[in-house]
């Protein structure tokens, strides 16, 4: 059984072998944002989430910030998730489930190569 | 919704908009007495009577992207069609709290599935807000304040991927002592 003093050793281990992440690498850092409005929730956006979180704790990708915002506003191709590179560029990903998340993260956020497949631009084809 | 527990991320996530610091969420199951009740209380900046009267239509929303707003009308539509009951009280500056419960076992009632991803969630993504979630069922009842969390971890931020990971285990296994969410 877990008890919360357990956290004392996931605190101790970070302090001494993780570098928190610090303001002095903001311009490395690339930011997913995914959409959990009701629209994003409904159409599963809570696993689309967890994933991209599991994904880069098992990575150690220290520069990627997973982050939520609200409605992104095409609803009907929920879930959606916003990947935005330390150059400003945006890729916006739609109809997402956990098995895209980890070709995203291997591809995209590791080897910095969009998924055409899985972007907005090729939702209708 | 297909799960009772993303509807509670969906309201949860309205407390956050409100600006709450404390968020405190509440499931009771009870097969003895045959309800599921779901209730969602925070500190937010309210709403007033207006306001609310209108927030169960579903043409209401503060979004900005469009003119419907959808969470707490499914949650309504979804207590009323299994038996149960839907309650919102709120004060501007005070804070509002949403109540559901559900005939346990109507056909139509959602499961409350997976809980424990909706609280790690709502902490992932504003761990400043203080969340107290409690679960009661026939055997037992388990909390969770994030505050204590706070305590034991210090200054170490509490969205951490490997903290993240640690909650959700932590809150299955209490869930799994008290027989909890499996309906």
């Amino acid at each position: 059984m877990k008890s919360l003093e357990e956290l004392r050793a996931i605190k101790a281990k970070m302090q001494n072998s993780v570098q928190l992440r610090g303001v002095e690498d903001a311009d490395s850092v690339i930011r997913v944002v995914v959409g959990m409005a009701t629209c994003g929730i409904a159409a599963g956006a809570r696993p689309v989430l967890n994933k991209f979180i599991e994904e880069v704790q098992n990575r150690g990708l220290k520069n990627v910030l997973v982050t939520q915002t609200g409605c992104i506003g095409v609803c009907r191709l929920e879930p959606i998730v916003e990947v935005i590179m330390p150059t400003g560029e945006k890729t916006t990903y739609v109809k997402m489930n956990p098995d895209k998340v980890a070709k995203i993260v291997h591809e995209h956020l590791v080897n910095n190569r969009a998924v055409e497949e899985y972007t907005i631009g090729n939702a209708d084809k | 919704m297909k799960e009772l527990s993303l509807n509670i991320l969906d309201i949860a996530n309205n407390s956050v908009k409100a600006k709450a610091s404390k968020i405190e969420i509440c499931v009771t199951e009870s097969k003895k007495d045959d309800f599921v009740s779901v209730d969602i209380a925070d500190n937010g900046c309210g709403m007033d009577e207006q306001m609310l009267l209108r927030v169960i239509d579903p043409f209401v929303t503060t979004r900005t992207t469009r003119k419907v707003g959808l969470g707490i009308p499914l949650l309504r539509q979804q207590a009323i069609d299994t038996d149960g009951h839907f309650d919102i009280s709120s004060k501007p500056s005070k804070g509002t709290k949403v109540h559901a419960d559900f005939r346990l076992t109507h056909l139509d009632r959602p499961p409350i599935g997976d809980i424990a991803s909706t609280v790690v969630s709502l902490i992932f993504a504003s761990p400043d807000i203080r969340y107290i979630y409690k679960h009661k069922t026939d055997s037992g009842s388990f909390m969770l304040d994030t505050d204590q969390v706070k305590e034991q971890l210090g200054d170490i931020p509490l969205n951490e991927p490997e903290v993240i990971t640690w909650l959700t285990e932590y809150i299955n296994e209490n869930l799994q002592c008290i027989e909890g969410g499996k309906i």
